[in-house]
């Protein structure tokens, strides 16, 4: 099953979600990047370029390890995580980015620009940046902003410009209203690292091809490890990057579940959580560069949402999910903040691994199921990120008492510096 | 009246005057709230506007520039629904002599529904719309209707754009044609040069429609320069600055030097 070749429909579209909605300025910087990116698809030296750009930079290929003491406490179904957590800037971002970095290459643009929600989305594109030797600016809400700070402390010193947006929820999507605001004023030297597969087209294949690396890897890995394919695939969806990288792998294995795992907040009702298929708050729009579900009121304007983990925290989603989604290929459940860190909890003290808020929505879900599962049966979880970089946020969610007063005794000596 | 009709009779009266080009204006519908909007008209009236582009609030405004950015979220923020647009715009209509095009987000017209909000908009009184957000290649459905009902889908042209699609875009077009001065979003100033006239000079090579000149129009030498090798000058941003420093008074001032 090729999701991207559009035979039987319009270019950039998956059933009845996709397109290219923008001003009518960026028409001919779409028409040159779709080129270009066709061009790299069907230039098998790309792919390969990339692939050992991703070895010898990012450590690829990333592990597949077997939580072999978590399986045995929940007592069902064998779970085995692949291991994004494990790349250069601590998740899967890096493979989109230096995936667009070496078409930005191939364009001759020499600035690039990119929104980020959790942060590690800025993170890998400010390293792309100062590998390349680009200029860079990334766009962050304030809020995140707020609550990441630890990446951004890390992007300047890359060399990047931070700028906190503090329009609209001052979260990811004002970031990527940002982000095509200074795209329509600079995209005759700028490229838009877009981070996640929603946008406009070509952007949600663009990202889905540079990211099906973790699926193409797991597949062969989770067999050699685990003897079969596995009965369920596991991962977090925001945007839906990390996700349709994954499930892209088992896309023909028909048995394979694919599951969606989105963030539940405080639960369903609006303005309570960023769930857009599994909860029924979400209707079909247009907005951000294409049409999907989002979570909007009757007027079509967004509203609210709400997640602990910042990665999540988004009104859209892929619209390539949407048309899996609506063919019963791929399932979506919500978990919630508070299962979210159970979950988290429970894998730190039993393997000693910290997914990141967001990959641990995965988990959530996935030990939730594994209970009622078999013994021979075997779940994949995508652990898209790693966690030890939410250290405020986790530290706030399990309200850690020694790290408040680490943090106020930092406080307290940097006031007296001053 | 169809838009056409309208502005060929305006351009017609335009050149009788000293005034050197058609003027259409800007108003964010609720902000700083719907009263105020009505003093503002009542300012643009009274210079004799020929259109004023009514803004229906987005959430996601991502062609504006900060000032209108503000007045979208400050608008939804306080309660404006698109039912409130209509019955301001319909109320709108009743009274000025001005001619009313709707502006806003595509979202805004595909979540009411496409015969629904054009529907609307055509008992509100209004004689076309811009959705900028919106390419041609998606809004065939749309614009058939929009015939139908005798409104004019305006299109916008932009510097970046080959010949190959100017002419795309002008089969769509209807009314008259919005040209995007230069890059970027709506709001900072622009330098009125040979670059602007010379792709203005390109557009009118694919059409008759007259042209509009938006994005960073602020002073009596753009509206002249606009004159010189276009035909409707858009005021924007800079008549919502003028209206957030000094309300009526100053928008009446803005508008004197503009137009002496």
């Amino acid at each position: 099953m090729d999701l991207f070749d559009f035979k039987d429909g319009r270019e950039g579209y998956y059933g009845d979600y996709g397109g290219t909605f923008l001003p009518e300025i960026l028409y001919s910087t779409i028409e040159e990047l779709k080129a270009e990116f066709r061009k790299a698809k069907d230039d098998p030296t790309f792919w390969q370029e990339f692939i050992e750009l991703m070895q010898s930079y990012s450590g690829r290929p990333t592990p597949v390890t077997h939580l072999s003491n978590l399986s045995k406490k929940l007592g069902g179904a064998q779970i085995y995580v692949k291991r994004e957590d494990l790349n250069h800037t601590g998740s899967h971002k890096i493979n989109n980015v230096m995936g667009q970095g070496l078409l930005v290459k191939r364009m001759g643009k020499t600035r690039v620009i990119a929104e980020t929600g959790a942060g590690q989305h800025g993170y890998a594109t400010a390293t792309m940046a100062a590998r390349f030797g680009f200029e860079s600016k990334i766009y962050m809400g304030a809020v995140d902003v707020a609550r990441q700070r630890p990446n951004v402390f890390w992007m300047e010193n890359m060399g990047s410009e931070v700028v906190a947006v503090t329009d609209g929820q001052q979260t990811l999507k004002d970031a990527i209203n940002e982000c095509l605001r200074d795209w329509v004023t600079n995209m005759d030297n700028t490229h838009y690292v877009l981070g996640t597969a929603c946008g406009p087209h070509p952007f949600p294949e663009m990202v889905s091809w540079f990211q099906s690396i973790i699926g193409r890897e797991a597949r062969e890995q989770v067999i050699e490890a685990a003897g079969k394919l596995p009965d369920r695939v596991f991962a977090c969806v925001g945007g839906g990057s990390n996700a349709i990288g994954l499930f892209q792998g088992f896309m023909d294995d028909k048995d394979v579940q694919l599951v969606g795992c989105e963030a539940g907040g405080f639960g369903p009702g609006k303005g309570n959580h960023a769930a857009r298929l599994a909860y029924k708050d979400a209707t079909v729009g247009v907005a951000q560069g294409m049409k999907t579900y989002f979570l909007q009121n009757d007027d079509g304007n967004m509203l609210e949402t709400h997640s602990v983990a910042a990665g999540l925290d988004y009104i859209g989603v892929n619209p390539v999910l949407v048309h899996l989604w609506e063919q019963d290929r791929v399932r979506f459940e919500a978990v919630t903040d508070s299962q979210v860190t159970e979950a988290l909890k429970l894998s730190m003290r039993t393997e000693g691994l910290i997914p990141a808020l967001e990959s641990s929505h995965g988990f959530a879900q996935a030990m939730l199921e594994a209970e009622k599962m078999s013994k021979d049966e075997v779940i994949l979880i995508n652990m898209s990120g790693r966690g030890d970089k939410d250290i405020f946020t986790i530290a706030d969610a399990l309200d850690d008492s020694h790290w408040k007063e680490f943090i106020k005794q930092k406080a307290d000596a940097y006031s007296s510096e001053a | 009246m169809p838009l056409n009709q309208y502005l060929a009779q305006q351009k017609a009266k335009a050149s009788n005057s000293n005034r050197p080009a058609m003027i259409m204006t800007h108003v964010v519908c609720g902000y700083p709230s719907f009263e105020a909007n009505w003093k503002a008209l009542e300012v643009m009236d009274s210079f004799g506007v020929d259109l004023v582009e009514l803004q229906f609030p987005f959430s996601e405004p991502s062609a504006d520039g900060p000032l209108f950015v503000k007045a979208n979220q400050e608008a939804i923020r306080s309660g404006v629904h698109v039912e409130d647009c209509f019955e301001f715009m319909a109320k709108v209509t009743a009274k000025f002599s001005f001619k009313v095009v709707m502006m806003g987000y595509y979202n805004t017209v595909f979540k009411t529904g496409h015969r629904n909000f054009l529907q609307r908009l055509k008992n509100a009184g209004a004689h076309g719309f811009i959705l900028p957000d919106l390419p041609v290649e998606e809004a065939a459905e749309l614009h058939s209707i929009a015939k139908e009902l005798e409104l004019a889908p305006i299109i916008l042209m932009t510097p970046t754009n080959s010949d190959t699609r100017l002419a795309e875009l002008a089969k769509s077009a209807d009314g008259f044609i919005y040209t995007v001065a230069r890059k970027g979003v709506t709001g900072s100033g622009t330098d009125m040069n040979a670059e602007v006239s010379g792709f203005i000079e390109r557009c009118r090579a694919f059409t008759d429609l007259p042209l509009a000149v938006g994005f960073g129009v602020s002073k009596a030498e753009d509206v002249e320069f606009i004159g010189k090798h276009a035909d409707i000058a858009v005021i924007g941003t800079a008549a919502l600055k003028a209206w957030e420093e000094q309300g009526a008074e100053g928008l009446t001032a803005f508008f004197t030097q503009l137009l002496h």
